[in-house]
């Protein structure tokens, strides 16, 4: 069969593709529709943490921290109950990373404060003596990209049917409503720093990647 | 024609990939070089503002390394090996010359993209998927012209029964379309964002979660079998007997190594995911299947090791055969490190550390980069018409990467299974030993460590570079091709 194939590229090559996609037909659909629903209590992003998540992807922060609670004592004592399958119902993409070079980050807001990022993100060390992290000032200055975070919400409403809109889940509406809330959203986050520059941005009703960010992580329970 | 009459091969689109390999992978390791020192010494991070973090360079140096030096590795051999074991020329056909040209320049424009938008921070997050749409579309276009030229030239072929490297190259084709189409399906928020000025490279991913997991590590995982085992056991299938001379050692085992290994490969992704919230059959399974992989894994590496028989002088002779041997013996060392990393138990302790990044350069090092270039070196006086520069570098580059690469994964080894053990340990009243930051600290050594066996192989790469810059330039010309052994001045 073998020495037939081999004279035969076309039948070769069906008979490849066949052998190579089997295994994906096998594990990837029966779970598919089970693994996507969210649990409980589970909600949408809002804007201004899509911004703030959009920001953490724009610097891969997922290269050195992960997302994933592993179901180990030493993990659960470390950062909090393990990670369930539904509290990421409404992650596209995911962000579990795939190392440690910092410690995970599910649920840091949980335990860590506005005011603690602030000083962290602009000099980890200070917070963190011997930390390896890199500096990122420049979060202090960059405008977060809100209309992009607003598409982003809009686009998982339309095509996906995420509930954004719906009763006891963050109100999406039009630009403009959206703007104005993260907007509002933002000041609230701003009230907690120091940074005068941030605070006058807000203020001025442009919004830095910082407070974006600080936002999203603060929503990470 | 006359079957024995004499084809001219043409090797225009062989020497630009071979320029790409040589240039993606002078970038690509230049960066990794720096990320390793980044961790050891953080204050480099901050050198050029937000375009210089680790974090913003780490995807330059994966996608540098495995889509710019690998890939080029791949379409430079691919247009060498597939014209000498199809018998037939590229110059016979303008319509897939035409084709191959255009694959060369729209991969070539590709990959400059991708720099230009990972250092912008446009990426998707998605490990070796970072690029957005708009690429992914490219990266399809290009994909389908390689296709068109490699079944293109089967269908032109002299020779009726296909060659095994054709069908590991074969595989690669199919198989990274199928994967990277189903992990890219993403869609454009552009296109749903009312009248908010959003961006137009942005996208998010169909699927959300746990499922987006699943399929990005069905791809993550494959991408290295398609991209660093599949087309490496390629170039090793050809070049090795071609330099040594030597007949493959068994034609059964190519065949049970080939379908074994295609069988086999896309079920161990879930080893990525042990632990995680993914179904727990799938997660056995990975772990399974990762270890069954060692059988069609050590099969082809033995198949060429025992092409050596009764030939291992030739390891004192040449360079070029000494790459070949250490290469198939990293691919053995990279393949029984996987399995033992996807043991459950194991995967507790190695998840998450140093080790995996270390388990990943043996194999890329050792196996992929010593392959490409003995590959390279292999094709220089054929392509060049001209004898190879220098043996002696091509000496001192050897010893050179190897001591580098055996820096990098024990120290790699140590710092993983180390912070693996700190980040568990316990003290006696039953609270964690061990804060984050501790098991950071004492990695800092063995980041050093890695940083200098890291230096040692990119200086390796530039000896490289040189001697393949000299024999193009200055070796003395050949008047016949040579047969097996290439030749090389002292």
């Amino acid at each position: 069969m073998f020495h037939w194939l081999e004279q035969r590229p076309f039948f070769f090559a069906v008979m490849l593709f066949l052998t190579v996609a089997f295994a994906g037909f096998i594990e990837i659909i029966p779970d598919f529709a089970k693994a996507s629903q969210p649990t409980v209590g589970t909600k949408p992003h809002t804007v201004l943490e899509l911004a703030g998540r959009q920001v953490y992807i724009k610097d891969s922060c997922n290269a050195c921290h992960s997302q994933l609670i592993r179901p180990f004592k030493s993990e659960t004592d470390r950062y909090g109950m393990y990670s369930l399958s539904g509290e990421y119902a409404y992650d596209r993409p995911f962000l579990w990373g795939s190392k440690r070079t910092g410690p995970d980050l599910h649920r840091v807001g949980n335990y860590r404060t506005t005011d603690w990022h602030e000083n962290h993100m602009m000099d980890p060390a200070s917070v963190v003596p011997g930390s390896i992290m890199p500096k990122y000032p420049h979060m202090f200055t960059n405008i977060a990209d809100l209309a992009t975070a607003y598409a982003n919400a809009n686009t998982q409403k339309e095509v996906f049917g995420v509930p954004y809109d719906t009763p006891g889940m963050p109100k999406l509406g039009s630009w403009k409503e959206a703007k104005a809330q993260a907007l509002e959203d933002a000041k609230k986050v701003a009230a907690e720093m120091k940074n005068q520059n941030v605070k006058d941005m807000v203020a001025a009703g442009k919004v830095p990647e910082i407070v974006a960010l600080i936002a999203y992580l603060n929503s990470l329970k | 024609m006359q079957s024995n009459a004499q084809l001219e091969y043409d090797y225009s689109v062989v020497k630009l990939f071979t320029f790409t390999t040589i240039l993606f992978g002078i970038i690509g390791m230049l960066i990794g070089v720096i990320l390793a020192f980044q961790l050891a010494f953080p204050e480099l991070s901050n050198l050029f503002g937000e375009y210089g973090t680790f974090s913003r360079l780490r995807p330059i140096h994966t996608n540098g390394v495995a889509f710019g030096f690998t890939l080029s590795g791949i379409f430079a051999t691919w247009y060498y090996v597939g014209q000498r074991t199809l018998k037939m020329s590229l110059s016979e056909s303008p319509f897939l010359m035409k084709v191959a040209k255009l694959h060369f320049w729209l991969y070539f424009i590709t990959i400059l993209l991708a720099v230009v938008t990972l250092i912008l921070g446009i990426t998707t997050s998605k490990e070796y998927a970072e690029l957005e749409w708009p690429l992914d579309l490219l990266i399809v276009v290009w994909w389908v012209l390689w296709g068109v030229a490699m079944f293109g030239m089967i269908g032109m072929r002299r020779e009726r029964a296909i060659y095994v490297s054709i069908w590991y190259y074969m595989s690669s084709f199919l198989a990274v379309a199928m994967l990277f189409i189903f992990n890219n399906m993403e869609v454009p928020t552009f296109f749903w964002s009312g009248d908010a000025p959003s961006s137009i490279m942005h996208s998010i991913s169909m699927y959300s979660g746990t499922n987006d997991a699943l399929v990005q590590w069905w791809y993550g995982h494959n991408a290295v079998a398609f991209v660093f085992t599949t087309p490496i056991i390629a170039m090793i299938y050809y070049f090795l007997p071609k330099e040594s001379g030597q007949p493959v050692f068994s034609y059964k085992l190519s065949v049970l190594a080939f379908w074994g290994l295609m069988f086999v490969y896309l079920w161990a992704g879930g080893h990525h995911l042990v632990y995680s919230t993914v179904p727990d059959w799938m997660q056995t399974m990975g772990s399974v299947m990762s270890v069954v992989l060692i059988l069609p894994s050590w099969g082809s590496a033995i198949n060429m090791l025992l092409t050596m028989k009764g030939e291992w002088q030739q390891l004192q002779t040449s360079p070029l055969i000494k790459f070949m041997i250490l290469a198939s013996t990293f691919y053995m060392l990279s393949t029984i490190e996987g399995p033992i990393q996807a043991i459950k138990s194991v995967n507790a302790i190695a998840h998450f550390t140093d080790w995996i990044p270390g388990h990943v350069h043996d194999g890329t090092l050792g196996w992929v980069g010593f392959m490409i270039m003995a590959a390279l070196y292999h094709m220089a006086p054929r392509i060049f018409k001209r004898e190879l520069y220098s043996k002696k570098l091509m000496d001192t580059q050897f010893w050179l990467q190897t001591t580098g690469i055996v820096l990098y994964f024990t120290s790699m080894w140590i710092a993983g299974i180390t912070q693996g053990m700190m980040w568990r340990a316990y003290d006696e009243y039953g609270s964690l030993l061990y804060s984050f930051i501790d098991t950071v600290e004492v990695l800092h050594p063995y980041y050093t460590l890695r940083g200098i066996g890291g230096l040692f192989y990119l200086i390796g790469f530039f000896m490289f570079a040189y001697n393949m810059y000299k024999t193009a330039t200055s070796g003395r010309v050949l008047d016949k091709e040579p047969a097996y052994a290439s030749p090389m001045a002292s």
